[in-house]
């Protein structure tokens, strides 16, 4: 079927897609694209292609599900049916469960649940095309999303992975790279507060290895981050340019 | 002891505004001596608080707020009301009718019935227990004609202006009845409809343009030119 | 119906821990009483019970024929799945696997899978065509915390546990032969999962301990020491040095397992 790439990094010390090791991938921003939503995101990075939206704080249903001192955040991570190579079926998988899981608790550190009690927050992930980094990429568009809510939050939170490719440690790994790498170690952080609130790994690393992974995924963080921030602020920008070029006229 | 930021700046959730012996105002939060910025929003300050006035917020209830709500539903001795927030209101049937209910001769629905609008006030809420309206006052009660909109509610005090100078002077150019509802929603009664859709735009535009400056001399600008248009028309 | 940690408790708890102490009289770095017992299910090619403290968890394995995944025809196949069953916590309803139970699986299969603790290519019986699929089935049977390490102890436990049957191919079919073999296994991974509670590190975490921390973080060693599976969980979150210092706090105590379980 595919034929499976011999190395990884070539003698040039490049990687398939022509990246240097610590490379990212591009990444594109957008906040309030799905109208309805209370808030929403829209991140292409690399080849991913991630939807992300909010609906809440509102009525918790199931009422039992309800927390009498804080929101219960709730959080769904979808992939289309046609977002990977063969097709996958619409119903949640396991992987999908537990990303789900590990999405919602990366979430939960950043937002003021505890200001509304009894209420229900609902994050939703959809990934419309998929290539390596799914989960780093939907918590980057989840956290914008919230943010754009308007629900009151202690920090933005990033995500970004890294990992082990060819004796090497690289950055953002693609699904090539993931398939056939080491490792793959994705991290999220509350930048602000050099908060690490998601970390997984797969694949095999040393103690020394792992370290440099880490470090290196929370630079790529914080070169995302910056973005996150331009994208919340762009929406509002534009409208004061706008103004200061009319009152020019 | 440093305010890190200048005023109107933008800011973003996270953000770092002030160290020192300062007070962490609207939108804002507090942590080891130092504020941050609670959600995105423009870093305004008065000597020692901070706010941030939000760019979008929901609408949380607080006693003695004038709102405008929609019936959910008729219940078993009142009404639900959608007041556009994550909480539910309740209006009891006792408050509405003036004195206790009696459920073998009072028909609710014939009251107040699902799909009404009402503007109300709050007259509790806490944690625990989901806000409660009332009609009882003057001024408030079933709402009969007249356009609504939903704007986010952190801009209701910009469409109000300085001492009220920017809703008087909307009201002025297109003749309307406005009442704003502190949970964000606007009623506009006017003469005709075309009115009541001017003055719609306008507010629209306040909300849209909320952060930036010399919004009332475009406002009054974009009414005037329109008023203009509309004379044009009838000629 | 969850039993909830009275706040005098936390308070308890919290303030016990900040000066290097646990309720129960444990260092933070201890483990409770482990107890491991193999073949208690003789219907299972293979089995184990383990008992951390008060928690328990029986692992049974059962080794079918199936087909082999198509990127990879030349290795059978691993499937770990969990039951959080009702009668291990009054926290647990019957029904469909939840997030929780789907996530303890796919922990302790990361940690078996990445440490390559089982050799599949022996598992193959006609390439691409038919394989061993190896079926390992955790149950919790009583959750006083840390249900990840006793499950991961109790998935290795009851692989080395497994006996397969002798066969040969006779007509293009599978014919069993008398005589067993052991399972092919080429690794031990062990898993060590470390709670953070206020500023403080705390290994195996016991109930009430879990509901009182911001988070834990697991870390799975094979034999070399090296790192073949993390997962952070819970809704707080561990500053970086943290993170490293829980991964070689977990790597003293892998090693030191791994030399008492002779692994």
């Amino acid at each position: 079927m595919n034929d499976k790439p011999e190395k990884l990094i070539d003698k040039k010390g490049l990687r398939l897609d022509g990246r240097k090791p610590e490379e990212l991938r591009p990444v594109k921003l957008e906040v309030g694209v799905i109208p309805n939503a209370d808030g929403s995101a829209y991140v292409e990075h690399g080849k991913n292609k991630i939807l992300a939206a909010v609906y809440g704080p509102r009525e918790v249903h199931p009422k039992h599900l309800s927390l009498q001192d804080r929101a219960v955040l709730k959080c769904r991570y979808h992939m289309a049916p046609f977002s990977v190579q063969e097709r996958k079926s619409p119903a949640p998988s396991r992987r999908e469960v537990e990303l789900s899981k590990v999405i919602k608790e990366s979430l939960e550190p950043a937002v003021f649940l505890e200001y509304y009690p009894r209420t229900m927050v609902d994050v939703f992930v959809e990934v419309l095309q998929a290539d390596g980094g799914t989960r780093c990429a939907s918590i980057t568009a989840a956290a914008l999303a919230l943010a754009d809510s308007g629900i009151p939050m202690r920090d933005l939170v990033v995500a970004c992975a890294a990992g082990k490719v060819d004796d090497t440690i690289v950055l953002d790994l693609m699904d090539t790279e993931d398939k056939l790498g080491a490792a793959d170690v994705p991290v999220a952080l509350m930048p602000n507060l050099n908060a690490i609130t998601l970390l997984q790994m797969d694949g095999i690393l040393t103690h020394e290895e792992f370290e440099s992974a880490v470090n290196l995924a929370l630079e790529g963080c914080r070169k995302i981050y910056t973005m996150q921030k331009e994208a919340l602020k762009t929406k509002y920008v534009s409208v004061s340019e706008e103004n200061k070029e009319e009152a020019e006229e | 002891m440093p305010i890190l930021l200048e005023k109107r700046q933008l800011v973003t959730p996270g953000d770092l505004i002030a160290e020192g012996e300062y007070i962490a105002g609207e939108n804002t939060f507090s942590e080891k001596g130092k504020i941050y910025a609670a959600r995105v929003g423009i870093v305004e300050y008065e000597t020692k608080k901070i706010d941030v006035v939000a760019l979008k917020a929901f609408y949380v209830p607080r006693t003695g707020d004038i709102i405008i709500g929609t019936i959910i539903e008729v219940g078993f001795n009142g009404w639900t009301v959608d007041i556009n927030s994550p909480y539910i209101a309740l209006l009891r049937a006792s408050d509405v009718l003036s004195r206790p209910f009696k459920p073998q001769k009072d028909d609710l629905p014939q009251v107040l019935d699902a799909g009404d609008l009402v503007v109300a006030k709050v007259v509790s809420y806490d944690r625990t227990h989901d806000p409660q309206l009332t009609v009882a006052e003057p001024g408030l009660g079933k709402i009969t004609r007249g356009q609504i909109i939903k704007i986010t509610p952190t801009k209701i005090p910009r469409v109000i202006g300085r001492k009220g100078s920017m809703i008087s002077m909307i009201k002025q150019e297109t003749g309307c009845n406005i009442i704003l509802g502190l949970n964000g929603v606007v009623l506009i009664t006017g003469k005709t409809l075309e009115d009541e859709e001017l003055a719609t735009r306008a507010i629209l535009k306040i909300e849209q343009e909320s952060h930036t400056s010399g919004l009332t001399d475009r406002v009054t600008q974009m009414l005037k030119e329109e008023k203009a248009k509309e004379e044009e028309n009838k000629k | 119906m969850i039993s909830v940690v009275t706040r005098v408790k936390q308070k308890q708890i919290a303030q016990l821990i900040e000066e290097g102490k646990r309720l129960d009289g444990r260092d933070l770095t201890d483990y409770r009483q482990m107890k491991i017992e193999q073949g208690i299910i003789e219907r299972a090619e293979g089995s184990a019970r383990v008992l951390l403290g008060k928690t328990e968890v029986v692992v049974g394995v059962k080794i079918e024929m199936g087909k082999p995944f198509p990127d990879t025809p030349n290795e059978g196949v691993l499937t770990v799945n969990a039951e959080l069953t009702p009668i291990a916590s009054p926290a647990f309803e019957p029904g469909p696997p939840g997030e929780e139970s789907i996530e303890l699986a796919r922990i302790v299969d990361r940690g078996i899978r990445e440490s390559k603790c089982i050799d599949t290519s022996k598992l193959v019986i006609e390439p691409g065509k038919q394989v061993f699929v190896v079926f390992v089935d955790i149950y919790a049977l009583n959750h006083d915390g840390n249900l990840i390490d006793a499950s991961a102890l109790a998935a290795v436990s009851a692989l080395l546990n497994t006996k397969m049957s002798n066969y040969e191919i006779k007509e293009g079919e599978v014919k069993i032969k008398p005589g067993y073999e052991q399972l092919p296994m080429k690794k031990h991974p062990i898993t060590v999962t470390t709670a953070k509670i206020g500023n403080k590190l705390v290994v195996d975490p016991n109930l009430e301990e879990e509901e009182v921390m911001d988070a834990r973080i697991s870390f799975a060693f094979d034999d070399d020491n090296n790192i073949c599976a993390i997962q952070k969980g819970g809704s707080g979150y561990f500053e970086p040095q943290q993170v490293i210092e829980a991964a070689k706090i977990a790597q003293t105590k892998a090693k030191e397992l791994r030399k008492k379980l002779n692994w």
